[in-house]
């Protein structure tokens, strides 16, 4: 019995010193966020919101295209939590499925504009000169390509097809993130650590993925958490055109539009999905500012 | 046989306003294990000297105009770049004047001394760790909390002088052959300076590195350097062993210089300052860079140019009126 004792007491003398052995900057980022109350908060109603969006084919009280027009809108009741629309849709079973597509193309496209804006970014205020120009002349003439003629055109080419709006999305939202980025590590670039990396015989590469990146993910990550939100604006303004979703499918976008068009008449067709969205971008918001505190090591207060 | 050998070095900038001649044709060599101190007023060209011989200077607008830079047989200035990031922070490193900007503030200290190893000599992530860690200590960055959480702290969590010798341990983890110091404790109190010169000095015994140290403080060469050459105008006017160079300047700018020191005076007297201005380095210099500045200069001075030669043994100097016996 001592033995196991003396090996239990050994035991939880290790425990803590492997806990803070993580010396990388995420796992010291995750220990920091995991402090930060609001934040966790915000993750954990994503992570729900997520799951709910995973599981709506299981969840849903009603198919999303069952109509019931001898019922039309009606305000919400024990059979329809959220109401029903003007053709007698249960807007709660609209709202979770429109949440999958909302969520999916908000991830999605930001995705894409933080692995293409980022990288893209940092290569040419890292590189400079003619290739810097070459890069940024490049993304001032997808700026100037108006995105709706530009979304028209890859439609008549591709066909329609929810993988094309993401892509589409994502190829607009990245061009800003670009910009920011690039911005950013001009002024980096002339960091002494940063000298000190090429005095160290350190390659572009590795200069560029482990010592300018991680600097200045503290504005991508405050632009990402603007980015979801506008992102998720743009489905359905495409949606609008009748270039994104179709109905009957929906998103929270195109739910918000045409409760917005009855509001008068029926204010809870624009409330719950209103709701939606604004809950999840504020659990957004929060997670984001979290992480970027979280990421900075300045910040620890320790 | 030196371990750097460089000859006629010649960087200039072409710039909007002219061409500036940073570095107009030095020459030296660093003998392996000894300490040579390269002083000089801000914008001599004492750091651009040695940037050149990395391939740092930026470009354009910086250009090496002629010279050569002789590193174990091979010529630094014409190497290619794969084969120069081979050699820094390998073989020859750099620690620079201020510690607080030239650590990077997202990663641990341990994690940036590791990272030579792991780039230059293909060590695992365990044995980098642990030479890491041992390196951490002989520089003495001490923390209370033991040697795991010394690895761990991330630069904004130490001291000035606790950086530098984070900047020291990083430079020194590969055992180069050569260190080049620019003007490692400008930036540091007046105290941790001593302690930083003592460190460079300890590690280099150990482990028989050689060391460039530039600075513009004399009295850190007094008490480093085996040998000195002194930088004005991007030219050497005068390279001497240390002593040789304290007890009996021969330049009439060296001399200036030891005058400027506010040691040299009796407490109440009036510092003694150069007159006059650095030259622009835009236009080219006919005679002695330093001529209008020199109380002794003459006509000769202004337009023959100066040229090192040898007055004493291993003492040499660019002042023609010294090498005619006339000062």
């Amino acid at each position: 019995m001592p033995d196991a004792l003396q090996n239990g007491e050994i035991l939880a003398q290790e425990e803590p010193a492997r806990a803070e052995k993580g010396t990388s900057l995420w796992k010291d980022a995750f220990h920091r966020l995991a402090k930060n109350r609001l934040a966790v908060g915000g993750g954990i109603f994503l992570a729900f919101m997520v799951a709910l969006a995973l599981a709506t084919p299981w969840l849903a009280p009603y198919a999303y295209d069952a109509q019931d027009l001898d019922l039309g809108a009606a305000p919400p009741s024990a059979t329809h939590w959220a109401g029903t629309d003007t053709l007698g849709r249960d807007l709660f079973t609209r709202i979770l499925y429109g949440g999958r597509i909302s969520l999916m193309v908000g991830f999605a496209a930001t995705g894409v504009s933080l692995l293409v804006g980022v990288l893209y970014g940092a290569i040419a205020g890292y590189v400079g000169g003619r290739t810097d120009s070459i890069l940024m002349r490049i993304v001032d003439i997808l700026y100037a390509l108006p995105f709706t003629i530009f979304v028209v055109i890859l439609m008549v080419f591709f066909g329609r097809n929810m993988m094309l709006l993401f892509l589409a999305i994502g190829a607009v939202q990245w061009l800003t993130m670009a910009r920011i980025v690039r911005g950013q590590v001009l002024s980096l670039k002339r960091a002494d650590f940063i000298d000190a990396a090429v005095v160290l015989g350190y390659s572009r590469r590795r200069i560029i993925l482990r010592h300018i990146i991680p600097n200045v993910l503290g504005p991508v990550i405050v632009y990402t958490t603007l980015t979801i939100p506008n992102v998720m604006l743009l489905e359905a303004f495409l949606s609008f055109l009748g270039l994104g979703v179709q109905a009957p499918m929906s998103s929270w976008g195109v739910l918000i539009k045409e409760g917005a068009d009855v509001m008068e008449e029926y204010p809870w067709l624009l409330l719950f999905p209103s709701l939606a969205l604004s809950a999840t971008l504020f659990a957004l918001n929060f997670l984001g500012d979290g992480l970027r505190d979280a990421l900075d090591p300045r910040a620890a207060k320790d | 046989m030196p371990l750097l050998d460089v000859d006629n070095l010649r960087t200039w900038f072409y710039t909007r306003n002219g061409v500036v001649r940073a570095v107009d044709g030095v020459s030296f060599h660093v003998e392996p294990a000894e300490t040579l101190g390269i002083v000089g007023e801000s914008g001599s060209g004492k750091s651009v000297a040695n940037l050149s011989c990395l391939g740092l200077v930026p470009s354009p607008p910086g250009k090496i105009v002629s010279g050569s830079a002789m590193f174990d047989g091979l010529d630094l200035i014409k190497a290619p770049l794969p084969v120069l990031r081979s050699i820094r922070g390998k073989r020859i490193s750099m620690i620079f004047q201020d510690p607080m900007t030239a650590l990077n503030p997202y990663m641990t200290v341990g994690k940036q001394v590791m990272e030579p190893l792991l780039v230059h000599d293909g060590m695992n992530r365990a044995d980098a760790t642990d030479r890491a860690a041992q390196m951490l200590e002989s520089v003495g960055l001490q923390d209370a909390a033991g040697p795991e959480a010394r690895m761990r702290a991330y630069p904004h969590q130490l001291s000035g002088g606790m950086r530098q010798r984070v900047m020291i341990a990083m430079a020194l983890v590969t055992n180069p052959q050569l260190l080049i110091a620019d003007e490692p404790t400008t930036a540091l109190d007046v105290t941790v300076q001593a302690q930083i010169l003592e460190l460079i000095k300890q590690m280099q015994q150990r482990l028989g590195t050689a060391v460039i140290l530039i600075t513009h403080n004399l009295g850190v060469i007094a008490g480093t350097c085996d040998r000195v050459v002194v930088m004005y105008a991007g030219r050497f006017l005068e390279s001497a062993p240390t002593r040789d160079l304290f007890y009996s300047p021969r330049h009439p700018y060296t001399r200036a210089l030891m005058d400027s020191m506010p040691s040299a005076r009796m407490p109440g007297e009036d510092l003694y300052t150069i007159p006059g201005l650095p030259p622009e380095l835009t236009s080219e210099i006919a005679g002695c860079p330093f001529a209008p500045r020199c109380a002794h200069a003459n006509e000769i001075c202004r337009r023959r140019p100066a040229m090192l030669q040898e007055v004493a043994r291993c003492h040499t100097t660019a002042c023609t009126r010294v090498q005619a016996g006339e000062l």
